[in-house]
């Protein structure tokens, strides 16, 4: 614990800065093409289960509860060692983004399947009656009413990838955490824990502290105004407030 | 492979080893999350201001950093009461040091994510409870526990048993440093399969039958519980003396 103040083991960290950039750098690129990858598959996901088609809910129900009810260090040793052993490894790296944008775009599909279920039928329906083709109707009046009610959990999302990312450790990945490790553990650069460590979590606070402060204060306000507007419809209701 | 009974018996002392843990941090974490929440939400005097900053750091510090930083930080700087260093559970003294470094990493993890949770609870019991309890001459910690937390427990029953199945997969975390619960299980399998499956090498199917295994037990347990959360959410209970009033 005492090396926390020690200026020698602070010192080693600055001559080894570049291994803790290079890890934050790939931490940063594996979320970034994983996040692309949910996106797009929460999106596909998402909508499949409010299409109203029996097959497209039931395929993306499945694919939902599956991928959520089981663990994502599993699901990614499940994709490594699979293709590890039958000869056509990605690289951990590869393996890494697909495992986690498979993972996070399960949630992503239930964030948007609650944002499209919040939208009220008549606004559907209103649709459909002016004539909108399903993605006319989607892009120009259900998205856009829904994304405000999709955006903070899926900033709440986005925290969640970064920080899964860690898993990569597991298939000895190149990420911040495993670079950490490797770095206190090496016996080149061994020692330096404590320090090492605090770097380690803060680089990942810097990043996820804003996105999650963001993410609450959108929630909370989003909160405020739904009772608001609840609270003057009650009013008008009661008769308490006159037109 | 899964013929082999003490394999079987291996991977289930894993799984119940994964749902004792896994209940035991939300348990302790409901516990120590509770007191964050509260000392979150109500120290706003100014005597009492600074636990409140203590609170609100420690939140925000577990929240926003991975748990597998925490476990490997417990690893090496949290302190190990001697007493525990002997074999128990059918586990080696190391085994039982690692378990217990790394269910405190998890505890303290999950006590964070409770104490939001319970925050929200809390944050959903209306105004008028405080001014009720107040004018009938309770005191701030009796308004506490006989009128505010019942109701907020109440309210997030549902959530922390969602919690219950994140801590489960979260668990699984702890397979990194070699603990013994389903997954690291699994993964020592893994790589001794070549005892067992008669062929001397891993093979892919090797891999696919153990962690199959493993998914289909992680599936089962989760997806009864997320079943009990979604029957809740749509059955509400609604207790007998709310009913009445309204």
């Amino acid at each position: 614990m005492t090396e926390i103040f020690s200026a020698q083991a602070w010192g080693k960290i600055w001559i080894f800065r570049d291994t803790f950039l290079l890890g934050l750098y790939n931490t940063v690129r594996i979320a970034v093409v994983a996040l692309m990858l949910s996106m797009i598959l929460g999106v596909v996901f998402g909508l499949m289960a409010t299409s109203g088609k029996k097959a497209l809910e039931r395929s993306s129900r499945v694919y939902v509860e599956i991928i959520q009810n089981t663990p994502l260090i599993l699901q990614l040793c499940f994709l490594y060692y699979g293709l590890a052993f039958s000869g056509n490894s990605l690289g951990i790296i590869t393996t890494g983004i697909i495992a986690l944008g498979i993972y996070h775009g399960a949630y992503m599909a239930e964030v948007v399947r609650t944002g499209i279920g919040a939208i009220p039928k008549g606004q559907f329906e209103a649709a459909e009656s002016q004539g909108f083709s399903y993605i006319g109707k989607m892009y120009y009046i259900i998205l856009p009413q829904s994304i405000k009610i999709i955006l903070p959990p899926m900033v709440n999302q986005v925290v969640n990838l970064i920080k899964n990312t860690s898993c990569l450790y597991i298939i000895g990945g190149a990420d911040l955490i495993s670079v950490t490790y490797s770095f206190v553990t090496g016996a080149s650069t061994g020692g330096a824990y404590g320090p090492a460590y605090i770097v380690c979590g803060a680089l990942f606070f810097i990043i996820c502290y804003p996105l999650s402060t963001i993410a609450s204060i959108w929630e909370n306000s989003l909160k405020m105004r739904d009772q608001k507007t609840s609270d003057l419809g009650n009013a008008i209701i009661e008769g308490t407030v006159t037109k | 492979m899964l013929k082999n009974q003490a394999v079987i018996i291996y991977l289930l002392k894993g799984v119940a080893f994964t749902l004792i843990l896994s209940v035991m941090a939300v348990g302790i974490g409901l516990v120590s999350g509770s007191v964050l929440a509260l000392v979150r939400n109500y120290c706003t005097t100014t005597k009492t201001k600074l636990f409140k900053w203590l609170a609100v750091a420690y939140i925000e510090v577990f929240r926003n950093t991975p748990l597998l930083l925490w476990i490997f930080i417990c690893l090496v700087f949290f302190p190990f009461p001697e007493v525990l260093s002997r074999k128990m559970f059918g586990l080696t003294s190391v085994e039982v040091k690692l378990l217990f470094k790394a269910s405190t990493a998890l505890i303290l993890f999950t006590s964070s994510v409770i104490a939001e949770i319970v925050r929200g609870g809390l944050n959903s019991v209306a105004q008028g409870q405080f001014e009720a309890g107040y004018s009938q001459g309770f005191s701030t910690v009796q308004i506490m526990i006989y009128i505010v937390l019942p109701q907020a427990y109440r309210k997030i029953i549902p959530t922390l048993l969602s919690q219950v199945i994140t801590t489960i997969k979260d668990s699984s975390y702890l397979a990194n440093i070699a603990v013994i619960e389903l997954m690291s299980r699994v993964k020592t399998l893994l790589s001794s399969s070549y005892n067992y499956n008669g062929t001397g090498t891993v093979n892919v199917s090797d891999v696919f039958v153990l962690f199959g295994v493993a998914a289909i037990i992680y599936f089962i347990i989760n997806f009864s519980l997320s079943s009990v959360v979604r029957h809740m959410q749509k059955h509400p209970r609604i207790p007998k003396g709310e009913a009445r009033v309204s």
